[in-house]
């Protein structure tokens, strides 16, 4: 049995931890609101940009010269997969959900005789994954230092991206993040990037407005210009939905030690007062029959 | 007569409202949209767009990189780079044409193509504020 003087320590180790535990959530909870409204102001871009691009490739159907970031190269021998994570971890199984579905991805192409190369947006998957695919692993781009991360960053990934894929290093690249549910469900997703994947139901329903279209320079140019910015834009959202899932899974985590401490701090807090009152007892019995024995 | 204008940037949306009249500078040259106007894409290069509000406010915006839809709808310009003329920073931009002139200086064969047109949009944007802003006449 613990000493009385255990169990203060403790109980002041266990109520300090609370403390970080608390300021970390709540931290969380005012960054998840930045994050929030940066990835809905993000929204409208990407929205447009899906419109625009539905609405060309539309126009480009059946056309051989479509660029081949929309074609593809004709092969998937070669799998590049952007494992973008967080860079710091106390986030619950944030960091780990992504890299699960990353390495389940990985494995199930190595057996079916691919070749696969991973490139980490973040130093977490990077952790996670080096384990296993340590020689698949091409780069690590890390954002530790840049305080809010935005387009700029997000054009960093994508310049890299496309420049290996102009280099002919891959055939299909795509993209691994959490997508911001709520606070409580974050949901791992893997996106393919290249080559782009514009969904048939949106080219249908435009396709009645793109008939008289008048492009400048042309189709194809513009294409050629826009594919490579939809890229970025892709990459850009992912980060976006990683940071609000991030502060969304480190809240309630945060959430969760904060409330276990709270459990345990009672536990500790009874049996410090029970051992309290059976001293004090054995105290007063030792006094009692001192005097009687006078 | 107006229609719908919106310009967008990754980071959020710049200005959304009801305009009579917008100047975008189109690859091919500056043109000018008004109500009904036939549906029509361009990229755009690096200047200045003017708009003029239904309410008769005019707003000049600095943009490079991205495209200019003109649906049924209105016109949605979407750009990567969007300042309003006002905040733009002219000392910073002069910064960055310096570094991309050095990169340009410094980069291997096959990167210089890329690196001379980054440098040329630079120095197309820094003209275009410069008129915006009224320095050069």
């Amino acid at each position: 049995m613990a000493s009385l003087k255990d169990l203060r320590n403790r109980i002041a180790s266990v109520k300090a931890t609370q403390k970080i535990t608390k300021a970390m959530q709540m931290v969380a909870a005012a960054k998840l609101r930045k994050a929030q409204s940066a990835a809905e102001a993000a929204r409208p871009y990407s929205e447009r940009m899906a419109k625009v691009l539905a609405n060309i490739s539309s126009a480009m159907d059946g056309r051989d010269d479509a660029p081949v970031l929309m074609t593809g190269t004709g092969k998937d021998d070669t799998h590049l997969l952007v494992v973008a994570t967080a860079e710091r971890g106390l986030c619950g199984g944030f960091n780990s959900s992504i890299a699960r579905l990353a390495r389940d991805r990985a494995r199930k192409l190595l057996a079916e005789g691919k070749t696969v190369k991973i490139l980490c947006v973040g130093k977490k998957g990077f952790d996670a994954l080096k384990m296993e695919f340590r020689e698949l692993i091409i780069d690590t781009i890390s954002f530790r230092e840049v305080k809010n991360v935005g387009f700029a960053e997000a054009q960093q990934v994508a310049d890299k991206v496309l420049g290996m894929f102009g280099e002919g290093e891959f055939d299909v690249c795509t993209i691994f993040y959490s997508e911001f549910k709520s606070v409580i469900s974050q949901i791992p997703t893997a996106q393919q990037i290249i080559p782009a994947n514009v969904s048939a139901e949106e080219t249908e329903e435009e396709a009645g407005a793109s008939v008289n279209y008048e492009y400048e320079p042309g189709e194809a140019e513009i294409l050629d210009d826009l594919l490579p910015r939809n890229i970025a834009v892709q990459i850009f959202r992912a980060i976006l939905e990683n940071a609000a899932s991030e502060q969304g899974a480190r809240m309630s985590a945060m959430d969760n030690a904060t409330r276990n401490a709270g459990e345990m701090i009672d536990k500790l807090t009874l049996s410090f007062n029970r051992q309290r009152q059976a001293q004090i007892t054995k105290e007063l019995i030792e006094i009692i029959s001192g005097a009687e024995a006078l | 007569m107006s229609f719908q204008f919106e310009l967008v940037a990754p980071e959020a949306l710049i200005l959304s409202g009801e305009a009579e009249q917008v100047v975008v500078p189109g690859v091919e040259g500056y043109f000018t949209v008004l109500a009904d106007h036939a549906p029509f894409m361009s990229t755009v290069k690096p200047g200045i767009i003017d708009v003029q509000l239904e309410d008769g406010t005019k707003k000049s915006v600095f943009v490079r990189g991205g495209f200019a839809d003109v649906s049924p709808d209105g016109l949605t310009v979407l750009a990567e780079h969007a300042v309003f003329v006002d905040d733009f920073d002219l000392e910073a931009h002069e910064k960055e044409i310096e570094e991309a002139r050095e990169a340009h200086a410094k980069a291997e064969p096959h990167e210089r193509e890329e690196a001379a047109n980054l440098l040329a949009d630079l120095e197309d944007s820094l003209t275009a504020i410069r008129h915006a802003k009224g320095l050069v006449h």
